[in-house]
């Protein structure tokens, strides 16, 4: 029997603006407008929101500054944070507000200007005590731990990860919303500086501006709208640890117990996906997602993603945008899992456009590959 | 403020030991288990935690090098032989094999009135 909340919501709506460079524009003004060509992607009004859901880097109450500053009034809200994955999270806590009634138009949205602001990953991540003594920089002193680990126990290689690097550019080259876009070989990657043995800045995810907003109605309303419904089929979290030193198995994620719930609740197995999205901050972490969430066995995923397997062209269409890597990523790029998955699904993805996009599976990430939420978009034709 | 350590909440505890250059883990008296970073509580859910002196000895989980211009430093993941994991740093080499024996020192705060911290040396093979 299917799950209550599959398909009885649907995102109507989905609006970018400031991708990579945004001069002169402050956090918050990159989310409005972003919210301005989400409504204006549904023909809907701003006095048509009765429910936000919001994060960012940068504002500590998010909910309640996007209120103010678009001049909301809000039946529900949430600012629920867990970093890059707190969009897929709010896309389940949307579904739940809708469909047991207590709003009826929810925005979802973000947005950062860390790139022109200052350069930097903006974060308001706060140091551990226990780890603060040996100065690791964060968040990549984590990521290279568990990258470090997967090699010594897997024999992946730096050349594996290189391979997700390029894959990943591969995308971003056929996407012109894209950031970093050219050639890069597996030696561009490999010689790039040293920043946390093993990764080097090739290895590492992009800094950019960036907004996104989408507007999720229940899907008895969603054929209103002048685009196509992109359905909420499923969405679970797992969320084991904080700080690295609390993670029980640097090569195993959370994402190994939210995948299965997720794919569970949208009634889908690997066969049916046609888009997977995986937050991609660092090279390392689209290997261990594509093992946890099952593409292949634990321990196979640099093997797995080798000779264009993931690129364009290749057995599976990962990250079609170019991904964090080389398309978007403002701090917290759980938003832009959401924004392509509805370009492809809508067939808006342009020269990027997989054949079939009727169903596609994402999954961000927060932390220090602490939170992990699976989610899970579709068509029309995947209900 | 007291002088004893035990007195303290879990984390000013463990600083305050290792202030008087001890290196100290929690311990539950009923499930045996030991607990790191310290806490209030074990996973178990037991708070009968005692204060045990650390055998100091442990393998290296895992390992970086923090490349920086101003210099670099390795950020290691060790297993201490009691079973619980910390962060902390491999003293002497740029960076050593994940495996690697270590055994742990108690490292001077570099300025007055710090914290110590603990750092591990390489176990010399015999």
């Amino acid at each position: 029997m299917a799950h209550s909340l599959r398909g009885k919501t649907a995102i109507v709506g989905m609006g970018t603006a400031g991708m990579g460079e945004a001069p002169g524009f402050s956090a918050m003004e990159l989310l409005g407008l972003s919210v301005h060509a989400a409504l204006d992607d549904c023909g809907l009004k701003l006095g048509d929101i009765d429910a936000v859901f919001a994060a960012t880097s940068s504002h500590a109450f998010a909910s309640m500054s996007v209120v103010e500053y678009l001049g909301l009034k809000p039946k529900f809200f949430d600012s629920t944070n867990v970093g890059g994955s707190s969009f897929e999270m709010h896309l389940l806590q949307a579904t739940l507000a809708l469909e047991a009634g207590l709003c009826d138009t929810a925005l979802i949205c973000y947005g950062s200007n860390q790139r022109t602001a200052g350069g930097r990953l903006v974060s308001m991540s706060e140091p551990q005590w226990h780890e603060t003594p040996y100065h690791p920089r964060h968040p990549i002193t984590a990521y290279a731990l568990a990258t470090a680990r997967h090699m010594h126990q897997y024999g992946t290689t730096r050349e594996d990860l290189a391979d997700v690097a390029v894959a990943a550019r591969g995308w971003a080259n056929l996407n012109p919303e894209a950031f970093a876009r050219g050639p890069l070989t597996r030696e561009d990657v490999l010689g790039r500086r040293m920043v946390s043995d093993p990764l080097t800045a090739g290895d590492c995810c992009l800094v950019t501006d960036g907004a996104a907003a989408c507007i999720l109605t229940r899907a008895d309303r969603a054929k209103n709208f002048p685009k196509a419904p992109v359905y909420f089929l499923g969405a679970a979290g797992a969320n084991w640890h904080r700080s690295i030193q609390a993670m029980p198995d640097l090569t195993v994620t959370a994402a190994s117990d939210s995948g299965p719930r997720a794919f569970e609740m949208a009634g889908i197995t690997h066969s049916d996906i046609d888009l997977v999205m995986l937050y991609d901050a660092f090279t390392i972490n689209t290997i261990l997602f594509l093992e946890d969430l099952g593409f292949c066995p634990k321990g196979e995923g640099g093997r797995f993603v080798r000779d264009g397997r993931i690129a364009p062209g290749g057995e599976l269409a990962v990250n079609t945008n170019g991904g964090g890597l080389s398309c978007v990523h403002p701090g917290m790029y759980g938003m832009f899992l959401i924004a392509e998955s509805v370009a492809q699904i809508r067939r808006e993805a342009g020269e990027r456009q997989l054949d079939r996009a009727d169903i596609a599976l994402l999954n961000g990430n927060g932390g220090t590959l602490s939170s992990q939420v699976t989610a899970v978009l579709g068509s029309e034709a995947a209900l | 403020m007291t002088d004893d350590p035990a007195m303290l909440g879990p984390q000013q505890a463990y600083e305050a030991w290792l202030g008087q250059g001890r290196f100290m883990l929690q311990k539950s008296r009923s499930s045996g288990e030991y607990v790191f970073y310290p806490k209030v509580m074990a996973p178990s859910g037991a708070i009968d935690l005692e204060w045990v002196e650390a055998a100091g000895t442990g393998t290296v989980y895992s390992i970086t090098v923090n490349r920086r211009r101003e210099g670099s430093y390795n950020v290691a993941l060790v297993d201490l032989d009691e079973g619980v994991r910390m962060m902390a740093t491999v003293a002497g080499p740029e960076t050593v094999p994940i495996g690697t024996r270590v055994r742990a020192r108690i490292e001077a705060a570099p300025g007055d009135g710090g914290i110590p911290r603990i750092v591990f040396d390489p176990i010399e093979e015999a």
